[in-house]
Parts: structure tokens; sequence; C-alpha cells
């Protein structure tokens, strides 16, 4: 980050959640973007970023309740009779 | 997933209130890798997520008749889930429960600043999502301290509202943001510490 736009690199940084989660106003993510395209280490910041949460929520999505996990918790419940889907 | 995904309807509740077993089989079909997941990513061990699993359908079981209907289903079981999370990470470290670990207080602001500044956007999906490489993401998220991982999981794993964060928790909206941004900034920088050789690896290669 340079040094002249060292105060923009700090506000982007304190609102970069709202800024990915789209949570900002117009007005705040045009000055967001318009320092996006000067300053290319905050635009990494940005990119990787979004990217970060983006593996975690797609590797989440694939855990699943292993079968056998899945009986013993039926049988703890006392819901045995109903272990067929 | 949204916990307005995770919706149950009033007939099943009501039932489930009233003992019927095959409602309540129903139930924990539909909220069991809800519950079996955020374990396991808070604990990083699918025994513990096990046991964690049923503790709280065991606790959900016991109290399912004091549940209002006007309140969040799913928020409840989250809530009850990741208090038995942390109720076993606290015993297995042998702490007593840190509350002032859990308190709103003002987030200080140290350490948001990134270090690494490699783009790794290029490298392609089916590298970073490798076997060898998925390893990355379960050490990223271990290292993060456990009040961040929390809401990390919650907003960014469950894609719960950061109102609805809150209310599992029981913190603040903002006390949810603050500590999102810092989860996320510290795991896009661990990351990219780990993705930087393979980086430059691939401009080698080029």
């Amino acid at each position: 980050m340079n040094e002249q736009n060292k105060a923009s690199c700090d506000v982007i940084l304190r609102s970069l959640s709202d800024y990915v989660d789209k949570t900002l106003s117009a007005e705040l993510c045009q000055m967001i973007e318009s320092h996006l395209a000067e300053c290319p280490d905050c635009q990494v910041v940005v990119d990787t970023l979004q990217r970060t949460v983006y593996l975690y929520h797609r590797t989440a999505a694939e855990i699943t309740v292993p079968d056998d996990v899945r009986q013993r918790l039926f049988r703890r419940l006392d819901l045995s009779d109903f272990l067929k889907k | 997933m949204s916990p307005e995904k995770l919706h149950i309807d009033p007939e099943t509740l009501t039932a489930m209130q009233a003992g019927d077993r095959a409602a309540f089989a129903r139930f924990v079909d539909a909220y069991s890798n809800y519950v079996y997941r955020v374990a396991l990513k808070i604990l990083s061990n699918p025994q513990d997520a096990e046991e964690v699993l049923q503790n709280t359908f065991l606790k959900v079981l016991e109290n399912i008749h004091r549940f209002e209907s006007r309140a969040s289903l799913s928020t409840w079981v989250y809530r009850i889930a990741v208090n038995e999370a942390l109720m076993l990470l606290r015993q297995q470290k042998r702490q007593p429960l840190a509350e002032a670990d859990w308190s709103d207080e003002p987030e200080e602001d140290e350490d948001l600043k990134p270090q690494y500044f490699v783009d790794w956007c290029c490298l392609p999906e089916e590298k970073l999502l490798s076997a060898e490489l998925r390893g990355y993401l379960d050490e990223a998220i271990r290292q993060l301290p456990e009040k961040l991982r929390v809401v990390f999981i919650l907003r960014d794993m469950e894609r719960l509202s950061v109102r609805e964060t809150s209310q599992v928790l029981g913190i603040s909206e903002s006390a949810v943001k603050t500590r999102l941004l810092r989860a996320r900034l510290k795991l896009r920088d661990i990351l990219s510490a780990y993705y930087q050789p393979l980086v430059a690896e691939g401009a080698r290669n080029e």
C-alpha cells in the first residue's frame, strides 16, 4: 500500500466485511471501488478474502452426518424404530 | 445454510411437543447435519462432534415442551449445539467458563493489517479443494481464537445472518461484525501464507 493511499486503505479494511456482504450504501461502495481501481494491494485483499469465505462455505456444505453416527444417535435418542429414512 | 431453510412446520413442532416420536425423528434428520457440522468445525474432531450431536438432541428432547413457537427453532438448536461444543472444548482445556472471552467489550484494533498481498485467486479451484490442500483450510480455522472461530462458522459457513448469529451467541450485532471482520482477515492471511509458494511455483512454470 503506498503512502498517499494509506488513509483510504485503513478505511477499506474496516469496511471490508460490509463491502463483500454488500451491505454498504451505494455512495460508500463507489468510494471503495474507486480506491480499489488504484490500489492493487487492497484489490488482492478483497479478492482473496471473498475466495476465503467461498472456500469455507463450499467445503462446509459437503459435511453430512455419517451413517454409523446417525445410527448411534437414533439409538441414543430411543428412536431406533425410525432409523429407515 | 440459512435457518429459514430449516423450517419445521407448526404441526411437526406441536407433535414433537406432544411427545410424537416419529415427528421427533423427522426433526432430528432435518437438523442433524447442521448440528454435526458446527460441532465438527468448532472441535475439529469427529468423536467430539458426535458427542455434541447426541447431547444437543438429548437437550432438545428434554426441553422441547418449553419451547415457545414465537422464537426461532433453528436459533435455539444452534445455541444449544454451540454451548455444548464450547463446554466440551473448555473441559478438554481444563479451563473455567471464560466469561470475559465472550463479553461484548470493545474489540481492540490491533493486527487487522494484512501481511500478505499474494493473489492466489488464480489457483484453480480443484487444486485448492484437493485432499492435500483441504488440510490447510482446517489448519487455518484451528488457529483462530475461539470467539472469532465460532462467529466465522455461524456466519460464513452456516450463512446465518448477523442478527441470528448475535442471537445464537448472546452478543451484540456490532460484536458479531467486528469479530467476523477479524476472523475473515486472519484466515485470509493464514491461507495466503500457505498458498504463496504455490503461486510462485505456478509463475515459475509459466
